[in-house]
């Protein structure tokens, strides 16, 4: 066998080796990255910036830890700007390993910036089934949560007095990895018509920028790159912006694997036309 | 009975959600009823039925790891399943105990990094994937290809070409490929819909299982 | 702090238990994985009953609100699947849920995944500019994906072409998806690196590096 050959059958765990270094380089030897804005994710921002001082944040943290890599640095952000402007933030998880990550998040950024559960935000804690516990939120928030995710009754948290639905909040934001996103636009804002974006993971990113188009979402945070764009908005570097040296190498080694790859590829077929037809 | 009900059932509660839509505030003119609220009840109902279900599936994991305690080979893996289970059961029983504590504590500890290390995994898989099988064997591969390039370019500082290249990525993103999106999506719209119909007249029955 | 490093030690080591994966299939892959299929389902269970079952049936039942007994007996029929006499009494509590499901889904997903979406197709004008070329581009995008999805004719002549041009198309768009899902992926990785060096540098710190 050739060198080409044998460099196109190569053992996958060399793969491995070589993708384990890339990540680790960074560690090693950080270095910063410029990130540039895009426009839907301005729009996010620009939306939490302009709340006013009696309206509210609805935010959905609707992902679990297989997926807090991209989630949590968005998470994060908003409600680090949401709590440096004094805003109010009603939190609510369809994931079902959602509530512990909420509590870790909402726990550290409270004591952080000096904010108070059931004054300057609430989290009405977890229900399975998204798509019948958004239909009853938007009839009446206490119908699916009569208690806050501490047991407290809805009734007697302060924040929450003439909160009904989602017609007294300014808008969604929904963070989440798998279908709850669908839900969120078909059975949240098909019927109740709120302003809703969404942060969502790389994977699922493509597939929601029509509803962008439509006036459906307001926004969108593509995966870690938009956590870091949130972050260079809010100036307040986290786990989102240090991600991006990591991506760096690890998006030029992959993109030089596939250039490999089918320069192997092509010569080896060349080979094999060279041969054939000289027999 | 045993089918004909059930059927009965999908079709009349069917009929009821998709009539209830189009009168939103008065269900079929009929005065003592609310529209909204008997949405509000069903939905509640479900939620319930549902809360109640959902224990079917611990109960199954549970059972059959039990099973396999007597399994030579998978006995010890199935003795750490159930002890981790115990573990996490005994000590979230009281409300308090889980916003603090060993349940607390086992969540963020072993929980949370182990499953986030196994999805971790998938970028090895991807490199690997990408390796073996991106190759650019016909026109349709090609264009799959540059575009993924395209895309992937935008984490690399090209100097002069980044502002471009960005530019390029914005209008993959909201023109050709919004466009084949919402292709796939209104084609998924559609054939839920018609599956919709389908439960609700009882052509589809698939949800019953077998005799 | 000791307590955090330890309890990080324990993280750490499993994260790496999971790892190990990649070099092949090992005893302590095993552990890990069966052992978080235990915590997650015990997690799970105690969440399930804290604070879904108590307020939501319980608490209700216990308040005297009788209209929830129905729902709770239908609920409670479930658990007839386990047998194989009496679990046709399940179809009952499916039944109310899937015709609920279905009502519900006919309207607000046409609605939403398919008027919305031909609206928004057609409503931006076609103007000698920037946004007046996309919209044209996406009227013909839109088009000619769904005609390559449109099978029950042959995809000969004109309406072969379009559906080449609507692969084409396609083609954009899932290459758009993969490079999106790389992003995704090596992100899933850095956030485990992340923590793995900031466990390092505390063990570090610990020993006075």
């Amino acid at each position: 066998m050739t060198f080409l050959e044998n460099l196109m059958k190569i053992d996958r765990r060399w793969i491995y080796l070589a993708i384990g270094l890339a990540v680790i380089i960074p560690a090693i030897a950080s270095f910063t990255v410029p990130v540039t804005v895009s426009s839907e994710v301005k729009k996010i921002y620009d939306f939490v910036d302009k709340i006013g001082p009696n309206e509210y944040l609805f935010l959905a943290m609707d992902y679990d830890p297989s997926s807090m890599a991209e989630l949590n640095p968005m998470a994060e952000a908003i409600l680090k700007h949401a709590f440096m402007r004094n805003r109010k933030v009603i939190i609510v998880t369809l994931a079902q390993f959602g509530p512990g990550m909420v509590e870790e998040i909402t726990h550290r950024l409270a004591s952080e910036y000096n904010r108070v559960n059931g004054v300057d935000y609430v989290f009405l804690g977890y229900r399975p089934y998204p798509a019948i516990t958004i239909m009853l939120m938007g009839t009446d928030f206490r119908v699916p949560f009569p208690q806050d995710y501490y047991g407290t009754a809805l009734d007697s948290i302060p924040m929450l007095h003439g909160i009904k639905n989602f017609n007294n909040v300014k808008g969604v934001i929904d963070l989440t990895a798998g279908n709850t996103a669908d839900f969120w636009i078909v059975y949240g804002n098909g019927r109740y018509n709120f302003p809703l974006a969404i942060g969502i993971t790389g994977v699922m990113a493509a597939d929601y920028y029509q509803y962008l188009q439509s006036g459906q979402l307001f926004g969108i945070l593509p995966g870690v790159k938009g956590a870091a764009e949130y972050e260079r908005l809010i100036e307040q570097p986290g786990e989102g912006m240090a991600q991006v040296s990591y991506q760096l190498v690890a998006h030029s080694v992959i993109i030089f694997f596939i250039v490999i790859s089918n320069v192997a590829y092509f010569a080896t077929r060349r080979q094999k036309k060279t041969a054939g037809g000289a027999r | 009975m045993k089918r004909e009900i059930p059927l009965m059932i999908v079709m009349v509660t069917g009929i009821m959600m998709f009539i209830q839509y189009f009168m939103p505030y008065k269900f079929l003119w009929i005065p003592f009823v609310d529209s909204e609220k008997l949405f509000e009840f069903l939905n509640d109902w479900v939620m319930v039925i549902g809360i109640l279900s959902l224990p079917l599936g611990i109960w199954s994991l549970v059972k059959a790891n039990a099973q396999k305690l007597t399994v030579p080979g998978e006995r010890f893996y199935s003795s750490v399943l159930l002890a981790g289970f115990l573990v996490m059961v005994i000590s979230g029983l009281r409300p308090e105990w889980r916003t603090g504590g060993v349940h607390f504590a086992l969540f963020q500890n072993v929980l949370i990094p182990i499953q986030a290390t196994i999805f971790s995994l998938l970028a090895f898989f991807i490199a690997s994937a990408a390796y073996r099988a991106f190759r650019a064997r016909s026109v349709l591969a090609t264009i799959l290809l540059l575009t993924a390039f395209i895309i992937m370019f935008r984490f690399i500082p090209l100097g002069p070409l980044s502002s471009a290249n960005n530019w390029l990525v914005e209008k993959i993103l909201t023109v050709p490929n919004m466009a084949a999106k919402r292709a796939i999506a209104m084609g998924i719209a559609l054939g839920a819909t018609a599956t919709a119909i389908k439960i609700i007249l009882g052509i589809e029955r698939t949800y019953m299982g077998r005799d | 702090m000791i307590g955090q490093l330890i309890l990080n030690g324990i993280a750490a080591f499993l994260t790496l238990c999971i790892f190990s994966f990649l070099y092949k299939d090992n005893p302590f892959y095993k552990f890990a994985e069966r052992l978080v299929a235990g915590i997650a389902t015990g997690y799970w269970t105690m969440l399930l009953y804290h604070t879904n079952f108590k307020p939501v049936v319980w608490d209700r039942l216990a308040a005297g609100r009788y209209e929830y007994v129905i729902p709770t007996l239908l609920g409670l029929m479930m658990w007839t699947r386990f047998s194989r006499n009496w679990s046709w009494v399940s179809r009952y509590s499916i039944a109310f849920y899937i015709g609920i499901s279905s009502g519900i889904t006919i309207t607000l997903s046409l609605y939403a995944s398919l008027f919305k979406q031909l609206e928004a197709t057609v409503k931006y004008p076609i103007t000698f500019d920037g946004a007046g070329l996309s919209s044209l581009l996406i009227i013909i995008g839109v088009l000619s994906a769904l005609v390559y999805f449109f099978f029950s004719a042959a995809h000969k002549g004109t309406m072969g072409v379009i559906s080449k041009l609507g692969i084409y198309i396609i083609m954009i768009g899932f290459g758009a998806g993969f490079g999106m899902t790389v992003m995704g992926r090596v992100a899933l990785l850095v956030q485990r690196v992340i923590f793995l060096k900031g466990y390092v540098n505390s063990l570090a710190g610990l020993f006075g590096g």
